[in-house]
């Protein structure tokens, strides 16, 4: 298990270092602080690592993994809150474990992941290989495995210095995330010996297109894009990580600065590697969708064992009923109250009657009145529930009164409590806090850390709470909105930053609504309406993101006309900022050449793109006749001959020409049709395309379906008198 | 106790994260870990046996609530529990024997004869049913042990004091020594179940004769494999046993071990039934009414057994025999696993999207055990001998004290 060569040390070195370093215990960071503000406001109270997921806190789940994966030594990181989470790990019986010691290392100052790494480097306490995880990972995968490929790698390279570990997920083509709620994906790795060589995690940020280095191409035989893949922020690293860390004191996120950090520069040639899982379980609990996704997959049993009716560490042992349906043994229940499949509910909880409740997690010492109606809610400890309350879809942190006939929205998450009052509807997506919303509101990037600038914020008591409710009363903060959570309510909705309101469903434990999504595959579809004209060979559901190409083996048809589709896009924009900022026709033409090489495409496909984009500027002006259009398309052709002369250089690209006019007249621009045999004769008055073409075109035609031969049809006369004239000219 | 709290823990541990696999392994390291906990336990003069019975209790509803699953660990308790009784009552019983005999020549057994009524009248009462005790005896013991015996103390002088003070340290070392003695026993007896067993299969087992298993159990393993080393010539017929295929794994050592060996799906041993003069399978636990708790896909075995009336015969240690009922809601019937047994979680996650409004996501349930009713199973053959269904409850009374059913119970109270 334990690392047989953990320096990046020649065979000189004496035998001794390296069974030294044999002996070494496997060793394992866990970073206890997310450094987002994903899971504010609760954060505000409690580290997120402490947040209970089934009623057992996240960082019982990554520790009892690490224990039972066999590592023996785990650094705690603590930053925001760490005397909590030494509190809990002191009093959780984990300190002492035997053949499993867990340290925790405390900071007050670090706000990021990098700082972490930096600190733990100055402490000199990581001799080995080693597991860096963060608290909130819930898995069951074995280590050995991935241990064993990361030495290995390491004996033949000492440059491999990170083996990351993934699974397969593909994310909805949709929303373009996954069922974690993280955003879509792309990695490259080379299929054989599985480095990593791309790294793409904000799908956002790519627009939809995805541009890869052409070095990849040069140096790898063979590449594989995937994005059907999750990332486990599972990461085995060799002790060099933390010197990079230290060398490079300006990365801060373990993906967006360190990974892709390392990918580009080639300079160190450090390499990563992937390790794929198949039937184990691995994921981390990175937003509130991610929490409501794993706590439907541990008590579906994925987790197995770390499920809520076994006892993997200190959580009270439940019994596992039909349906997979957890009691704790001690609850008082109504007869007539009906608990629902896939819900757990925790010790000393009693539930009035006519409750009915399902799919959700309820924690323990809850008091849940009559005729309440929770559904795919995480209740956690010693909620009151009053009578004909209604939950939907909503976190609820310990402590929280919930007055009779309060009502919750989906989305809705309240923090420590909080107190709804009677009758009080709470909007959705709302979050509800006793402590004022921060004034300033960051970016996304805003550190939990800044806003806690003591580090030792500690769930207040309830009197304490009070005052510090008081004292705002008192400064009467401009934006404050006193208590506005009805009749007799303690606590402050948050207001959604304008960026985020847009966002807010994506995140949320509610699953997304409906219109929601039909909203989304509305903008999908008018994005990939462009190509479908033109095209006409894009996949319906308009996914443009490619599966999997492994480009050693023969491409996809459909990769092809894919790239193909974003060519002629692209030549379309060109074309479209060609017009509007008045560039030369020499500049055009650079431009799409050098667009022609990097998708590699035939000078007929430039022709045809252009063409296009030329008759779409024509059909865009304003026009209420056909012949109206046709003056239109006189003028623009006109204006824009040459350029598309410079293209139309073999009789090829000018049948390319015509059939691309003959597709538009049949789909995307009909407006055309009437008109086509008028165009195609004014194209000839131009020169633009010459009678061969035409003749060529028509005798291709030829044997065609009938629906094909309209405009063949259509243009017959014209085609006799060219045939005829050039007849005559033969005769001369 | 920290050093028995360790190796409690320690064991808790291991058996709440399912560390410890198979009935034979965790039963032998729960008697191990008892006979630790029995030698180490400090025992008061008086009262000894009831202070080691609560002591044992209390561990063991310790270990039955970190793995419910296993049965076996219960089981293991009750058995040193009732060592522990019996050994308490048989002490008695050779004392007040010893009297006659050798009364005069070992000073720490001197016992005046009016010195304690209650212990002679339990030894009388335990004379006459030797072991192995009945539930007659057991019964009439309880009745005895409601009178507290440090009544007399009070009333004797303090000469006798004296003497019986010395008395009763040299029976609790004595009383602790025959329970070590005993489990480590039992300790043996759990590894030599497989051979008790196997011993037994040449009478079983005819020559071409064709034999069905399913999964992989290696109580049936030696078994079969004892008929072979016998001259024995039949074959073997293995259902693989979804979804842990354990049948390819007992496949493949029943072939190198020279057996005919056909593997067959779990779906195909109703077609295969009719073929087979037998059936023999190993099990996870023996329920009191002779039912058994098996791997799953089992009880469609038994039924294809039955319809086409060949004999199912179960293999199972007595350290699988649980006291309890299937009925009985204290017991843990089945474990449900993992689904990723089943499939791939990778492969399948877009059919469990929680995120979305449409539909139920897709639910695996992976159940681990099967329970085939007594009516079933033609033959149980434990290390003692083949038996009926039917016949569970007296080895029951013979292995276990009726006050030891329930564990928790007593906890309780």
């Amino acid at each position: 298990m334990v690392g047989k060569k953990g320096g990046s040390k020649g065979m000189g070195v004496a035998e001794d270092a390296e069974e030294e370093l044999a002996r070494t215990p496997l060793q394992a960071i866990i970073l206890a602080d997310s450094f987002t503000t994903k899971f504010r406001p609760i954060t505000l109270e409690r580290p997120k690592v402490l947040l209970p997921l089934v009623n057992a806190p996240m960082i019982d789940y990554t520790l009892a993994w690490l224990e039972s994966a066999g590592v023996e030594e785990v650094f705690v990181f603590c930053c925001a809150h760490s005397k909590q989470v030494m509190d809990y790990l002191d009093k959780s019986n984990w300190f002492g474990q035997p053949n499993f010691s867990v340290t925790t290392i405390e900071s007050h100052n670090a706000i990021s992941a990098g700082d972490a790494l930096r600190l733990i480097y100055e402490q000199h306490v990581i001799r080995g290989d080693f597991i860096l995880v963060s608290g909130d990972t819930v898995s069951n995968m074995s280590l050995s495995q991935a241990l064993k490929e990361h030495k290995e790698r390491r004996r033949k390279d000492s440059n491999a210095v990170m083996t990351m570990v993934i699974k397969q997920s593909k994310a909805s083509p949709v929303t373009r995330q996954s069922r974690l709620g993280t955003e879509e994906l792309f990695m490259v790795i080379d299929p054989e010996t599985k480095q990593l060589l791309y790294y793409e995690d904000r799908g956002d940020n790519l627009k939809g297109y995805l541009s890869l280095d052409k070095a990849l191409l040069t140096y790898n035989t063979s590449i594989s894009l995937q994005n059907d893949k999750q990332d486990c922020y599972i990461d085995i690293c060799s002790p060099e990580v933390l010197s990079l860390f230290t060398d490079n004191f300006d990365y801060q996120h373990l993906r967006r600065d360190f990974v892709k950090g390392l990918l580009v520069d080639d300079i160190m040639g450090y390499k990563i590697y992937s390790h794929e899982i198949h039937s184990s379980y691995a994921a981390r609990i990175d937003n509130y969708r991610s929490y409501h996704t794993i706590s439907k997959d541990i008590i579906q049993r994925w987790t197995y064992p770390l499920v809520p009716d076994v006892q993997f560490f200190g959580n009270s042992a439940t019994k596992l009923e039909r349906q997979g349906m957890y009691r704790a043994p001690e609850i008082k229940q109504s007869s007539s109250s009906k608990i629902g499949p896939f819900t757990v509910i925790g010790s000393g909880t009693s539930i009035g009657n006519n409750t009915e409740i399902s799919n959700s997690v309820v924690g323990e010492g809850c008091s849940i009145g009559s005729n309440v109606t929770i559904e795919s809610c995480y209740i956690w400890h010693n909620v009151t529930i009053e009578d004909g309350c209604k939950l939907k879809h909503s976190i609820v942190c310990d402590g929280v009164t919930m007055k009779s006939g309060a009502a919750l929205e989906p989305g809705v998450v309240l923090s420590f409590k909080v107190v709804i009052g009677r009758n009080f509807l709470v909007p959705a997506y709302s979050k509800v806090s006793l402590h004022q919303q921060p004034i300033k509101q960051d970016s996304d990037e805003e550190l939990e850390y800044a806003d806690n600038s003591s580090g030792i914020t500690e769930s207040p008591s309830v009197s304490g709470t009070l005052d510090l409710l008081n004292e705002e009363e008192r400064t009467e903060l401009p934006d404050s909105q006193e208590y506005e959570v009805g009749d007799g309510g303690v606590g402050f909705i948050w207001l959604v930053s304008e960026a985020g309101q847009e966002e807010e469903w994506r995140h949320s434990v509610a699953p997304i609504p409906v219109d929601k999504l039909v909203e989304i595959m509305q903008i999908s579809n008018d994005e990939t309406d462009l190509p479908n004209e033109d095209g006409a060979f894009l996949p319906p559901s308009g996914e443009l993101g490619p599966d999997s190409i492994t480009n050693d083996s023969n491409e996809d048809a459909e990769d092809i006309r894919d790239d193909s589709v974003i060519f002629e896009r692209e030549v379309e924009a060109t074309f479209q900022r060609a017009v509007e900022e008045d560039v030369t026709d020499d500049h055009v033409i650079l431009e799409v050449n050098s667009l022609r090489l990097s998708y590699n495409m035939a000078s007929a496909d430039c022709a045809g793109a252009l063409f296009y984009s030329v008759m779409k500027l024509a059909l865009d002006a304003p026009h209420d006749s056909p012949n109206e259009l046709y003056k239109n398309v006189v003028s623009t052709v006109r204006k824009w001959k040459k350029l598309l002369k410079y293209y139309l250089s073999s009789i090829d690209e000018e049948i390319e020409v015509i059939l691309k006019f003959e597709e538009m007249c049949l789909e995307s621009a009909r407006e055309y049709s009437p008109l086509f045999v008028q165009i195609l004769h004014h194209l000839y008055d131009q020169d633009i395309i010459q009678e061969e073409a035409i003749l060529d075109w028509a005798s291709e035609k030829e044997g065609a379906e009938e629906s094909d031969k309209i405009f063949v049809k259509q243009s017959e006369k014209f085609i006799q008198w060219l045939k005829e004239a050039s007849e005559e000219e033969d005769e001369d | 106790m920290p050093d028995i709290e360790r190796l409690v823990n320690d064991f808790v541990a291991k058996l709440s994260k399912r560390k410890v696999e198979g009935s034979q392994a965790t039963s032998r390291l729960t008697a191990e870990l008892l006979r630790s906990v029995v030698s180490l336990q400090r025992l008061p003069p008086t009262n000894s046996a009831a202070v080691l019975i609560e002591a044992v209790r209390g561990i063991g509803v310790k270990l039955v609530a970190a793995n419910p699953v296993e049965l076996a660990v219960g089981n293991i308790v009750r058995r040193v529990l009732h060592i522990i009784r019996e050994e308490d009552l048989s002490l008695l019983t050779s004392k007040t024997s010893d009297l006659d005999l050798s009364a005069a020549s070992d000073d720490e057994r001197t016992i005046d004869q009016d010195y304690d009524p209650t212990q002679s009248a339990a030894a009388a009462a335990a004379k006459s049913f030797l072991r192995p005790p009945s539930l007659h005896a057991l019964l009439e013991n309880m009745s005895d042990k409601a009178v507290p015996t440090n009544n007399y103390t009070s009333s004797s002088g303090g000469d006798t004091e004296e003497k019986s003070k010395a008395d009763k340290l040299a029976r609790t070392r004595k009383l602790k020594h025959d329970v070590i003695e005993a489990i480590n026993i039992l300790i043996e007896d759990i590894d030599t179940s497989h051979e008790l067993i196997a011993e037994q299969a040449v009478e079983h087992i005819h020559q071409n004769e064709v034999i069905l298993t399913l999964g992989s159990s290696r109580t049936a393993f030696e078994f079969l494999c004892a008929a072979k080393e016998k001259k024995r010539s039949f074959r073997v017929v293995v259902a693989e046993g979804a979804p842990r295929y354990q049948g390819h794994a007992l496949a493949k050592e029943l072939v190198s071990r020279g057996l005919q060996t056909i593997v067959v799906t779990d779906s195909a041993v109703f077609a295969m039934i009719s073929r087979v003069n037998m059936v023999i399978v190993g099990v996870h636990a023996v329920m009191a009414n002779g039912g058994v708790i098996a791997p799953v896909g089992m009880n469609m075995v038994a039924l294809a057994a039955q319809k086409h009336a060949v004999p199912f015969v179960v293999v199972a240690g007595i350290h699988k025999l649980c006291p309890s009922y299937p009925h009985n809601p204290e017991v843990c019937l089945n474990d449900m696993r993992s689904p990723a047994e089943l499939l791939e979680f990778g492969r399948f996650s877009n059919c469990m999207e929680f995120g979305m409004d449409s539909g139920a996501p897709l639910q695996v349930v992976n159940p681990a055990f099967d329970y085939v009713a007594p009516e079933l199973v033609s033959l149980l053959i434990t290390d003692i001998g083949g038996h009926n269904p039917s016949y569970m409850y007296r080895l029951i009374s013979d292995y276990y004290s009726a006050d030891d059913f329930d564990l928790q119970g007593r906890i309780h109270k």
